[in-house]
C-alpha cells in the first residue's frame, strides 16, 4: 500500500473490469487546506469510534460474567471465560460449548461454505467463460434470461424448491442403497451451487471480456482444446475475480439464515448463523430464556470473527469486488 | 456497398434461418453449450421449473395435508390473490415493509455519501484505514446484528440509552415500542452502509477532475460543485444503490427475523407485529403455517410490487440520472 507508482497488480488487457478504486494516483488536490483536513480527520476519528463501538461492546461482553453484559463498561470489572467450563446445570451460569453443539456449528459452516464457495465459483467461470468467449446460437437470448433472473425476489422459487427435495429425500428414504438426500440434510445448502450463480457469472463476465482475445486464439494455435485453454488461460488470468467470487459466497453462506432454518432439523447439522440465532431464543429473556447473556454474546463473537478474518486476509478482493457492482447499472 | 444493387447471377447463398441452424452442426457452439450446461440446468430445475410451480401453487389450497399425501390438490382459482387484499396481516406488512424502506434507503445512501466525500477529502492513505474501519459493520452477519439490535437498544439497560442519558434524552424503548422497531433497524442498517459507500467512493474517483477545475473557474463554490458537478456525475451509482438497497429492503428477513421472531421458551413461536416484514410473513406462511399456496400467491405479489417500483425507479430516473457517453 506504501508505493503508489507500483503498477495495478491484477489488470490485464484495457484497464480490466474490476476498478482501481484507491490506488490510482490521483494529482495533488489544491483545495484542502490543512485546517480543513484536521478537521475532517477529527470527525473521522469520531465516526470510526461509532462504527467501530458495536464491536467493541461486543468483545467486552464475551468476556464479563452473567449479569454484567449490561453494565456497559468498557472494561471487564469481573473477567468470565465463558466459552467452556463445569458442566453444571441452570441458576449456574452456562458455558457456550456446554449448552449447544457449537463446534459442530461451526464446523458445519466452514465446510458448507468453503464447499460450496469452491463449486460455484468454478461452475459460474465455466458458463461465464462460455458467454464472453464463444459465438453461438441464442448467446443474447439466453444471457438477458440469466440477467432477468438477478431480479427475481428468492420468495417465489423458495417453496417449490422445497417441495422439490422434500422429494427427492422422499425417494432416497425408498431406496435405501442411496444415500438420504433432501430436506433434513444439508445437501440442498451447497448443491445448488454447483449450477453457477446469475450474478457471480454476470461479475465473471465482465472479466473474462477485459481478457484479450489473442491470449485465447495463441492458446488455440499452440493446438489446445477448448476446455485446456479455458484451464490454461482463462482461470489464471480471472483469478482475481474468482477469489472475488469465493469469498462473496463464503460470506453469502454466512450471512444466510433462512435456507438453514428451512432445511435443518437436527442440532447437530445447524450452520453457525442458525446455531446462533436458536441460541438467542433459548437464553434471550424476551423470548423466555434464562437471560444467560454472555453465552449469547461469546456466541456472536463466533459468528462475527471468522468473517473479519476473512476480510482481513482478502479486504483488496472484497472492496474492489463491491466497486465492480457499482458499475452494472 | 450493399446500396448498390448487383444483380448476382450465382445462385442465392443460405437464408438466414438456416445458416442459424447450421451453426447447431459447429464443434464452438456444442462446446459453448457444454460449458453454461451447469447454468441451463440449475436454470431450468432451480428457476424457471419452480416459478412454473410457484404459479401453479398459487392458484392451488396447497399445504401441510398436500405435503403428506393425505388430501388431493384443488384448485381454488383466484382465491388465494383475493385473500391477499382481506388479509389484515398483509396490509400490515406491507406498510411495515415501506415504512422501513423509506427510512432505510434514503438514509444509508446519504449517510454513506457522507462518509465516501469525506473520505475522499482526507486523500487515500488516511482515507484507506477510515474505509475499512466503516466496511467492518458490512461484513457483519445479519443474525449477529440481529442480536445487537436487541441488546445494544435494550429500552432500560442498553448502550444506547445509557449514553442518551449521559446527554440528557430518555430514549425509548427501541426494541418494545412498535413505533420504534423500524427505525432501530434502519438504523443498525445505516451502520452497515460499508458497502454502499465504497461504491460511491469508486463512483467518487471516477468524476473527472477536470469538470471541478472548471466549476471553480466559473466561481462555484464547494457546495455549488458538490450540488452541480458531483451529484449529477456519481447519479448512475446513486440511482443504482437506490435500486439495490429498496429490492434488500423489500427481502428484508434476516435481522427483524433474528430480533423479533423465532421459537419462544414452550415450543411455541413468538413475533413482534410491528417488524413483520412482508418477506417474513411469506416465510411464516409458508413454513409455520405451511400454507403453501398461499405463500406462493404472496411471493407473485412480492414479484409484481418489486418489477412495479423498479419500472417506476427507471422512469423517474430517466430524468434525474445522468450517463456520461449517453449521446453517441
Amino acid at each position: 500500500m506504501t508505493d503508489v507508482h507500483a503498477p495495478p497488480p491484477v489488470v490485464t488487457g484495457s484497464g480490466g473490469p474490476l476498478p482501481q478504486v484507491v490506488r490510482r494516483r490521483r494529482r495533488p488536490q489544491p483545495e484542502a487546506s490543512w485546517i480543513k483536513k484536521a478537521i475532517f480527520v477529527v470527525l473521522l476519528i469520531g465516526l470510526a469510534i461509532l462504527f467501530l463501538y458495536p464491536f467493541i461492546w461486543l468483545l467486552s461482553a464475551t468476556f464479563k460474567p452473567r449479569g454484567d453484559t449490561f453494565d456497559n463498561a468498557l472494561i471487564p470489572h469481573r473477567w468470565s471465560w465463558n466459552f467452556t467450563g463445569p458442566n453444571i446445570p441452570e441458576p449456574h451460569p452456562q458455558y457456550l460449548f456446554n449448552v449447544a453443539p457449537v463446534g459442530h456449528w461451526m464446523w458445519n459452516s466452514i465446510w458448507i461454505s468453503v464447499l460450496g464457495a469452491t463449486l460455484t465459483t468454478f461452475s459460474s467461470a465455466l458458463v461465464a467463460f462460455a458467454f464472453a468467449y464463444f459465438r453461438f446460437p441464442l448467446r443474447n437470448v439466453l444471457f438477458a434470461i440469466l440477467l432477468a433472473t438477478l431480479m427475481l425476489p428468492g420468495e417465489v422459487t423458495l417453496i417449490p424448491v422445497y417441495l422439490l427435495w422434500n422429494h427427492i429425500g422422499r425417494f432416497t428414504l425408498d431406496h435405501p442403497w442411496l444415500p438420504h438426500i433432501g430436506t433434513g440434510t444439508q445437501y440442498p445448502l451447497w448443491v445448488p451451487n454447483a449450477f453457477g450463480s446469475a450474478f457471480y457469472i454476470f461479475l465473471q463476465r465482465q472479466f473474462f471480456l477485459g481478457i484479450p482475445r489473442d491470449y485465447f486464439e495463441a492458446a488455440r494455435m499452440d493446438g489446445d482444446g477448448y476446455f485446456s485453454m479455458f484451464r490454461r488461460i482463462a482461470i489464471p488470468l480471472a483469478k482475481p475475480a474468482l477469489i472475488v467470487t469465493f469469498i462473496f459466497e463464503i460470506q453469502a453462506k454466512w450471512f444466510d439464515l433462512q435456507q438453514p432454518l428451512i432445511y435443518l432439523r437436527d442440532l447437530a447439522t445447524f450452520t453457525a448463523p442458525l446455531g446462533m440465532k436458536i441460541l438467542f431464543d433459548k437464553f434471550n429473556a424476551a423470548g423466555g430464556g434464562e437471560g444467560d447473556y454472555q453465552v449469547i454474546m461469546a456466541g456472536t463473537l463466533l459468528l462475527v470473527l471468522p468473517m473479519l478474518v476473512l476480510f482481513g486476509v482478502f479486504q483488496k478482493y472484497f472492496i474492489r469486488g463491491i466497486a465492480v457492482q457499482g458499475r452494472k447499472g | 456497398m450493399t446500396s448498390v444493387a448487383v444483380p448476382s447471377r450465382t445462385a442465392p447463398g443460405p437464408s438466414r434461418a438456416r445458416r442459424w441452424l447450421s451453426s447447431f452442426r459447429e464443434r464452438e457452439t456444442w462446446t459453448a453449450y457444454l460449458f453454461i450446461l451447469p447454468w441451463i440446468f440449475g436454470f431450468l430445475v432451480l428457476t424457471l421449473g419452480p416459478m412454473i410451480f410457484s404459479a401453479y401453487y398459487s392458484f392451488t389450497n396447497y399445504g401441510v395435508q398436500q405435503i403428506a399425501g393425505i388430501e388431493p390438490t384443488k384448485s381454488v382459482g383466484f382465491h388465494n390473490y383475493k385473500e391477499i387484499w382481506s388479509d389484515p396481516k398483509v396490509a400490515l406488512s406491507l406498510k411495515n415493509t415501506f415504512i422501513y424502506c423509506v427510512m432505510m434507503v434514503p438514509a444509508k445512501i446519504i449517510v454513506a455519501l457522507v462518509l465516501a466525500v469525506i473520505l475522499m477529502a482526507v486523500g487515500e492513505r488516511l482515507g484507506g484505514i477510515f474505509r475499512t474501519i466503516f466496511y467492518l459493520p458490512h461484513i457483519t452477519p445479519p443474525v449477529a446484528v440481529g442480536v445487537l439490535v436487541i441488546v445494544l437498544f435494550n429500552g432500560g439497560y442498553g448502550i444506547v440509552n445509557d449514553a442518551l442519558r449521559h446527554i440528557g434524552i430518555q430514549g425509548p424503548y427501541w426494541t418494545i415500542d412498535p413505533n420504534w422497531i423500524k427505525p432501530t433497524i434502519a438504523i443498525m442498517d445505516v451502520w452497515a452502509c460499508g458497502g454502499t459507500m465504497v461504491i460511491l467512493l469508486a463512483a467518487l474517483y471516477g468524476v473527472p477532475r477536470h469538470l471541478y477545475e472548471a466549476a471553480a473557474m466559473d466561481g462555484a463554490n464547494a457546495l455549488r460543485r458538490f450540488f452541480n458537478v458531483t451529484l449529477p456525475m456519481i447519479s448512475p451509482a446513486l440511482f443504482f444503490c437506490f435500486i439495490i438497497l429498496t429490492l434488500a429492503g423489500l427481502n428484508q428477513f434476516t435481522q427483524a427475523y433474528t430480533a423479533f421472531f423465532g421459537a419462544g421458551g414452550a415450543g411455541g413461536t413468538y413475533g413482534v407485529d410491528a417488524a413483520l416484514f412482508y418477506a417474513i410473513y411469506i416465510f411464516r406462511n409458508a413454513f409455520v403455517y405451511f400454507n403453501m399456496g398461499y405463500a406462493c400467491a404472496l411471493a407473485w405479489m412480492l414479484v409484481a410490487i418489486s418489477l412495479f417500483i423498479t419500472g417506476i425507479n427507471i422512469l423517474v430516473s430517466r430524468r434525474f440520472v445522468f450517463y456520461q457517453g449517453e449521446q453517441k
